[in-house]
């Protein structure tokens, strides 16, 4: 059989060729569009005499943050501008994530009532909560902490040394210093060797069948450093309590309107994404797993602890991956309500330098290097619960 | 033999007790349970008390921005005075019935779109041709109309139609970007993934920065692209990648076979694609498909944040007004996110009306 004559010798009716080609010209177009607005950039750029590259971050910013959880000053660089609006970010997207978590998995319970009322109840919060813009959320509560909250003279009371006022939010707060440091880290390390105390005396008891009480041991093992670091510091600790003063609170840590706002509106709209992916996890595991559970003489905590939870974590665990990914996103309409997050000040940046590319181009960065970061450590964990197969 | 003897009878049916104790058991059935619906009647009598309050017994319903200054309810007055601002913005007021039009012309695109008994190549092609009608009707410039240029656009229309156009243009290119992405070409695939896992890496927000301030230095000098398209390009580039990643879904949960069947019948890849395997893959992910519609309505607001007058933000304007300012501080945003309530809610339902149509039975 002749093969048909082709031109350069190959042959355009295998598939394999076909493949090839097809993809060197996906390439190509990818790599000729890239060229071709690269070129306009610069010529732009060269145009409009606009600076290029990063040395703008170590100049002076000199413009004011109004809240920062590392002292910055105006006269301090773009860099570690930008350095406190990721840090804001990421206080308030975990600060979110966890209030969230926690309102969420109590309202997907609650979903799940035997009481109608109840349900529908957390029904109605789930939904209201769902079908409106979060942008919208945001705006509504920085409106009604602005405008409806009484003066800090006449501020609320929520808690004990907790206010409330147009202002802001006052809480105490502790005088910090090294002393502490030390003693939260050897707490966390308390719990690092009671885990792993843990983890062997399992692994013990699977091999030999020996089994202890380990309550005790893992009680000492957590709080036995703490403790004893304390004994040996003997640490100053001094709290600083709003007091209402006749202008003004004194003392204690303010958290401005700003925050407060973007922590509600950013938990409350979480809070109902979690909600569902709580009650979808709950309602994935048949109702044979736990008779079966009770059925062995387990008791309910340990039904819950050892067969129920750990098959709805798996189900649970993706989506909440994506719902804590969209808190972090979702944090970027700080810049609506002006809390001074990556976005806010790379956006002053833009406007006090001109250079518009560089900015942009940092904290989108930023987000996906952190988005990155935060699914690799979740598929990390997810692959801890999942199930083993063959 | 006895097991032969058993007789087997059908479970009895389960009957809802009808009588008032067996009504109220759920509610009152254990004085836990006793305790949570007295709390509930009790979070719910205080909650509708404020509100009928706020809504009506301390409302203004006729008056000036004075009167309203005095009570403490809503204030009607400011409602009405700003209703056609808010829908409309800054479109000339003697031709906002253009915008209206627009509007119901939407609503009736969108039922028709959204009954499938209709849907077919005629839906797609009247689509496109509404769509064409709405943006001369918007734009004008000819046939009697006066021009009105896109910066003067605003309001509910324009919510609308960033939504709608962005995700009529996002659908192809989302189904795309799968196909790609479940290509068996490495480059194609490579490429696709770094575009669907770059933009959802990102908030939307930046890529509506990227497309309002990097844009312009991207294209040739001379060429201005108008606000609201570099808008529009940003949500249908994000959109896109979102809807792969749903479309991939429909397209993992179909059997290699269906597939596999085609190519032996002689099937090429796109005819394979068009006829076998999208058409199944699609109606899985239909339900999943409405809920990014939901929240892509709702991401929509994000254009006031590179200066666009969406509904929300032509609100927000209406609120600023020097003769309102102070006054209606809550009237507004209440007034928004009822109406973003309503159209979520007819898109909820509808999302669980298709799940009902297109269930496969087997249960």
């Amino acid at each position: 059989m002749r093969v048909a004559q082709t031109p350069f010798g190959l042959n355009f009716r295998d598939n394999r060729t076909r493949g090839i080609l097809y993809q060197w010209l996906c390439v190509a177009g990818v790599a000729a569009a890239g060229l071709y607005l690269f070129g306009n950039v610069s010529q732009n750029l060269a145009r409009q005499n606009i600076a290029t590259g990063f040395s703008y971050l170590w100049r002076e910013a000199g413009f004011v943050i109004s809240q920062s959880p590392i002292n910055y000053q105006p006269s301090d660089t773009y860099a570690k501008a930008l350095l406190v609006g990721i840090l804001n970010t990421i206080r308030v997207s975990i600060l979110a994530s966890i209030v969230a978590t926690i309102i969420g998995t109590l309202v997907g319970i609650g979903r799940l009532s035997s009481n109608p009322l109840f349900a529908r109840l957390m029904l109605l919060y789930v939904e209201a909560l769902r079908n409106v813009p979060l942008l919208l959320l945001l705006f509504l509560s920085y409106a009604v902490i602005v405008t409806i909250l009484p003066p800090v003279r006449e501020a609320l009371q929520l808690l004990p040394f907790v206010f409330l006022s147009n202002s802001g939010l006052a809480v105490p707060a502790v005088a910090w210093n090294i002393d502490h440091t030390i003693i939260a880290a050897t707490l966390v390390a308390g719990c690092a060797l009671a885990f792993g105390y843990a983890r062997h005396l399992t692994h013990r008891r699977i091999e030999s069948g020996a089994d202890q009480a380990r309550w005790p041991l893992i009680g000492v093992l957590v709080f036995g450093p703490g403790v004893l670091a304390w004994l040996i510091l003997r640490p100053d600790l001094t709290f600083s309590l709003p007091e209402p003063g006749r202008f003004r609170l004194a003392g204690g840590t303010r958290l401005t309107p700003e925050f407060v706002a973007l922590l509600v509106g950013l938990a409350l709209s979480a809070s109902a994404n979690v909600a569902e992916i709580v009650r979808s996890g709950i309602l994935s595991i048949r109702k044979g797993q736990r008779e079966a559970a009770a059925a062995l003489g387990l008791r309910p905590a340990r039904i819950m602890r050892l067969v129920i939870l750990p098959q709805a974590l798996r189900v649970i665990i993706p989506p909440m991956t994506s719902a804590y990914l969209n808190v972090f996103k979702n944090s970027s309409l700080a810049i609506a309500i002006g809390y001074p997050d990556v976005v806010m000040v790379s956006n002053t940046t833009m406007n006090q330098t001109g250079q518009a590319i560089e900015p942009v181009a940092l904290f989108m960065l930023v987000y996906l290097g952190l988005s990155i970061t935060i699914s690799l450590f979740m598929n990390w964990y997810n692959t801890r619960v999942a199930l083993r197969q063959r | 033999m006895t097991a032969n003897n058993v007789s087997l009878s059908p479970a009895p049916r389960y009957r809802p007790s009808l009588s008032l104790q067996g009504k109220l058991k759920p509610y009152f059935g254990s004085p836990g349970n006793s305790i949570i619906t007295l709390g509930c009647v009790l979070v719910i009598a205080w909650a509708f008390r404020h509100v009928i309050d706020w809504l009506l017994l301390d409302a203004v319903f006729t008056g000036t921005p004075a009167t309203c200054q005095k009570e403490s309810g809503a204030c009607w007055p400011f409602l009405v005075a700003k209703l056609r601002f808010m829908l409309f913005g800054f479109y000339p007021f003697q031709e906002q019935w253009r915008p209206l039009l627009c509007l119901f012309l939407f609503f009736g695109t969108c039922a028709a779109a959204m009954t499938p008994a209709l849907w077919g190549r005629r839906l797609v092609l009247g689509a496109v041709f509404a769509c064409a009608i709405i943006f001369w009707l918007m734009l004008g410039g000819s046939a009697g109309l006066s021009y009105v240029p896109t910066s003067k656009w605003g309001g509910l229309p324009l919510s609308f139609m960033l939504c709608v156009v962005g995700l009529v243009c996002a659908f192809p290119l989302g189904v795309l970007l799968a196909l790609a992405r479940a290509s068996q070409l490495p480059a194609i695939r490579v490429l696709s993934v770094v575009f669907i896992e770059l933009v959802r890496g990102v908030p939307l927000i930046s890529i509506l920065f990227m497309a309002s301030v990097m844009l312009p230095l991207f294209l040739p000098s001379g060429l201005n692209i108008d606000n609201l398209l570099r808008a529009q390009v940003a949500i249908v580039l994000f959109a896109a990648a979102y809807i792969a990643e749903v479309v991939r879904g429909g397209l993992q949960a179909l059997p290699k076979g269906q597939a596999e069947a085609a190519s032996a019948m002689g099937l090429h890849y796109w005819q394979t694609m068009r006829l076998i395997v999208l058409p199944q893959a699609l109606k899985i992910v239909i339900p999943p498909l409405v809920s990014l519609f939901i929240g892509f309505f709702q991401d929509t607001t994000l254009v006031t944040i590179v200066g666009l007058l969406d509904f929300l933000d032509t609100v927000r304007a209406a609120m600023r007004d020097p003769q309102w300012q102070g006054i209606a501080v809550l009237e507004g945003y209440v007034f928004a996110a009822v109406v973003y309530l309503i159209f979520s809610a007819i898109m909820g339902a509808y999302s669980r009306f298709l799940e009902r149509r297109f269930r496969v039975g087997h249960d």
